[in-house]
């Protein structure tokens, strides 16, 4: 670069087409995204948000909780398993006899030593996951060999990973699941939990509530600091508020007063229930278990 | 061109057109770094007492953290990184610095916009986009000063009586065009009214940290030690040509990094990335090889002075972009996204490599501009052997933490809370490094508060001499 029209051409050129790549394309890709269709249902994906939780995402912001936590479900894989249901009218050892003698199917020839050791301490509790595989046409062949023996089973989709594993999703974290949420933050670093399913694991705001007061007081082992200026102290006036915090021992406050959630950590604990990351999508697919 | 030692005397007009800009945007930056660190540090001790300060909601953990990286960002590396911009372009150009108020009137416009961005975030008004959460009114104000000194810049760069481009005005030029660039862009998508839905958000957050904290610190800190490193090693910088090279790819390459290959994005986004980052190892490369070539032989001894931070600062650039490029490739991203090891690399980018080069920069630059030497030169030599281990101590244990956490997280058998505590006691001893970083700071800062003041106080010696002064004989008659 001899002058310094030349210079300004190779700076515009370099960062003019990272920032059509990475700035414009996202943006003609992913900004017009419509709410995602969830697999065999007719409801769509993300479900809107209550007023009060919509509130919490901004109190979530205020506090900059994502520097301590993520959204982001990671998955490793997928697994297709079969899960018996029901044994109809056998019973189990006569159940795993039938299994044995499936054993010598030249499709299931791969999977015996699996299925044996996943059967021997089985004491018939179900349901029961039998198999796990990666090809679902063995998982299709066995369940259609043993429902034709009168029991019931299916063939489950599952996302695997340890994120899953640690109950913290059902399936990966997919560009769908933000579409309602401004800002969006996911967070890059897990010094606690991710929260993308939050309101799945801990459904009841009670916990979330004496979470963010005393983290102790649920998580004995926490690092979280607590959000007690989220919280009003105040002397009971005769009947106790419904909101009252029940928290016990060395958390609980003095006796005749009681401590009361304020408008933001109601929003916030709100919020913390509307995680829930738990529909299967076409990019995410999952089989979900029925209630 | 090569520069040389002494090339003017301390008292030219050059040297007096960036007096005050200098001790602006410098002393600034000292203040900054001073109270970003100390941020940083009330941080760190939450590790230890989960409860320490947590009943004062501006000091809440998630708002502590911001407002000390964006005090050290915006408030430390920018500026510091324009004063020794602005004092290399006069040099390199021959000629003092054009429309030297304007710099000063930016940068006091620049530290105002800090000011009001890190009360903001402490206050709960942050964005809640990773590296700019400063809210609008802090982002038009910065944003308005930096485009000040940059037509400061530019015209101290067109009216240049030598023509000839040197390597670090490729460097610095590139990094003058490309921060109101991606400033401007990331801002008004993401501060808009309308901002764009759902993950969009994220990806432009990524290219602007990438472009900023990656990528402009590179720009202005390679420039700088580029300018630097020869001069002060009294012999010209090694293979120019490699400069040329080093540069193109830096720019072209490395602007594409920054999509973490976990994210919840169209896949073809980071691995654009992850090839970018896997390419940003040849200007990594390059540049280790002239540094290495510039320095090795030249004589000069390693006290402690500007030469050692700046000789520190380059080999912390390129461990901390060899460990950046190492965190897109997916096989480590799988084991050590999300833990500390984005936290380590980011720290040794901004202390380790950019802080070095600017402490460096600025014990060379200042007494030269001042004509006056350092008040306290023994304290350089102190600043440096604390600030060394200092960094050590807070990133080493940061990336023990990292692997300590990756390799336990895969296991869902051992609690979440468990193997976090594991990594805990590594967190623990950073916080050690912390406070050696932060007494560092305050050498650094005491050494250019010492020297603003005598130089404010001469100023206003020399006005009260003038006004003083007895009449001329020719005026005092009537």
């Amino acid at each position: 670069m001899k002058n310094g029209f030349a210079l300004f051409l190779a700076t515009v050129v370099a960062l003019g087409t990272s920032w059509c790549g990475l700035v414009l394309v996202p943006m003609l890709q992913l900004g017009g995204e419509k709410l995602a269709p969830i697999l065999n249902s007719t409801a769509t994906w993300p479900q809107p948000r209550t007023g009060e939780a919509t509130l919490g995402l901004q109190v979530y912001r205020a506090n900059g909780c994502a520097a301590c936590h993520t959204m982001q479900v990671r998955q490793d894989g997928i697994a297709v398993e079969v899960l018996l249901t029901s044994l109809g009218s056998a019973g189990s050892e006569d159940f795993k006899e039938f299994v044995q003698s499936l054993f010598f199917l030249p499709e299931l020839e791969k999977i015996t030593n699996a299925l044996a050791a996943n059967l021997q301490d089985w004491n018939g509790a179900l349901p029961k996951v039998l198999l796990t595989t990666d090809r679902k046409t063995v998982a299709d062949e066995m369940v259609q060999r043993i429902n034709a023996a009168g029991v019931k089973s299916e063939v489950r989709i599952v996302a695997t990973g340890a994120d899953m594993a640690r109950g913290w999703g059902v399936r990966r974290s997919v560009a769908a699941d933000f579409l309602y949420d401004n800002p969006v933050q996911l967070g890059s670093l897990r010094a606690g939990p991710d929260l993308a399913n939050i309101g799945v694991r801990e459904p009841d705001l009670n916990w979330q509530l004496s979470h963010l007061y005393a983290p102790k007081s649920v998580m004995p082992n926490s690092m979280m600091p607590s959000f007690r200026y989220l919280f009003t102290i105040r002397k009971m006036a005769g009947v106790p508020s419904p909101d009252a915090l029940k928290l016990k021992g060395e958390f609980a406050p003095a006796a005749e007063s009681e401590i009361v959630p304020a408008a933001e950590a109601k929003e916030l604990a709100a919020y913390l229930s509307s995680l829930r990351a738990n529909a299967p999508l076409y990019e995410a697919p999952f089989t979900p278990t029925q209630p | 061109m090569k520069p040389t030692r002494n090339m003017t005397e301390a008292t030219s007009p050059m040297d007096a057109s960036l007096c005050a800009p200098l001790l602006a945007l410098l002393g600034g930056a000292a203040v900054w770094l001073v109270v970003g660190l100390a941020l940083g540090l009330i941080a760190g001790i939450k590790f230890h007492a989960p409860e320490f300060l947590s009943a004062c909601p501006l000091l809440t953990y998630g708002r502590v953290v911001p407002a000390a990286n964006d005090a050290v960002l915006y408030g430390f590396c920018i500026p510091a990184a324009l004063g020794v911009m602005l004092w290399i372009f006069a040099r390199l150009g021959r000629m003092p610095l054009a429309l030297p108020l304007v710099p000063v009137v930016a940068a006091n416009l620049w530290h105002l916009g800090v000011l009001l961005g890190i009360v903001e975030i402490l206050l709960g008004n942050s964005t809640g986009h990773t590296w700019l959460e400063f809210p609008r009114a802090a982002a038009v104000l910065l944003f308005t000063a930096f485009m000040l000194m940059a037509i400061s810049a530019a015209a101290t760069f067109g009216w240049r009586r030598e023509r000839s481009l040197y390597p670090s005005h490729w460097f610095l030029f590139a990094a003058l065009l490309w921060f109101p660039w991606i400033y401007s862009t990331a801002n008004l998508f993401l501060l808009s009214n309308t901002p764009p839905r759902g993950v969009v958000q994220p990806v432009i957050g990524w290219w602007f940290a990438n472009n900023l904290v990656f990528i402009w610190l590179a720009l202005a800190g390679i420039g700088t030690a580029f300018y630097l490193l020869p001069k002060l090693a009294g012999r010209p910088l090694a293979g120019s040509g490699h400069a040329r090279f080093a540069f193109l790819t830096l720019i072209f390459f490395g602007t594409w990094c920054g999509i973490p290959a976990g994210a919840p994005v169209p896949a073809w986004l980071p691995a654009a990335s992850a090839v970018a980052a896997l390419l940003i190892l040849v200007p990594l490369v390059a540049i280790a090889g002239m540094v290495i070539k510039t320095v090795r032989g030249a004589g000069v001894s390693c006290l402690g002075g500007p030469f050692c931070f700046i000789k520190f600062g380059v080999a912390g650039f390129v461990l901390s972009g060899v460990l950046y490029s190492a965190s897109f490739c997916p096989q480590f991203s799988r084991v050590l996204e999300f833990t500390w090891f984005g936290v380590a690399q980011t720290q040794l980018q901004l202390l380790g490599f950019f802080a070095m080069v600017m402490f460096g920069a600025a014990y060379e630059i200042l007494p030269r501009a001042m004509g006056v030497a350092l008040p306290f030169p023994k304290l350089v030599r102190l600043h440096f052997w604390i600030f060394v281990p200092g960094i050590a101590l807070f990133v080493v244990p940061l990336f023990i933490a990292a692997v300590e956490q990756g390799r336990q997280w895969p296991d869902a058998g051992v609690a979440f809370a468990d193997a976090n505590h594991a990594a805990l006691k590594y967190l623990r001893i950073s916080t050690a490094g912390q406070l050696l970083i932060f007494l560092g700071a305050l050498l650094f800062a005491s050494n250019l508060f010492v020297m603003a003041i005598r130089w404010k106080l001469a100023r206003l010696k020399s006005l009260m001499a003038a006004i003083k002064a007895p009449l001329p004989d020719a005026e005092a008659k009537p």
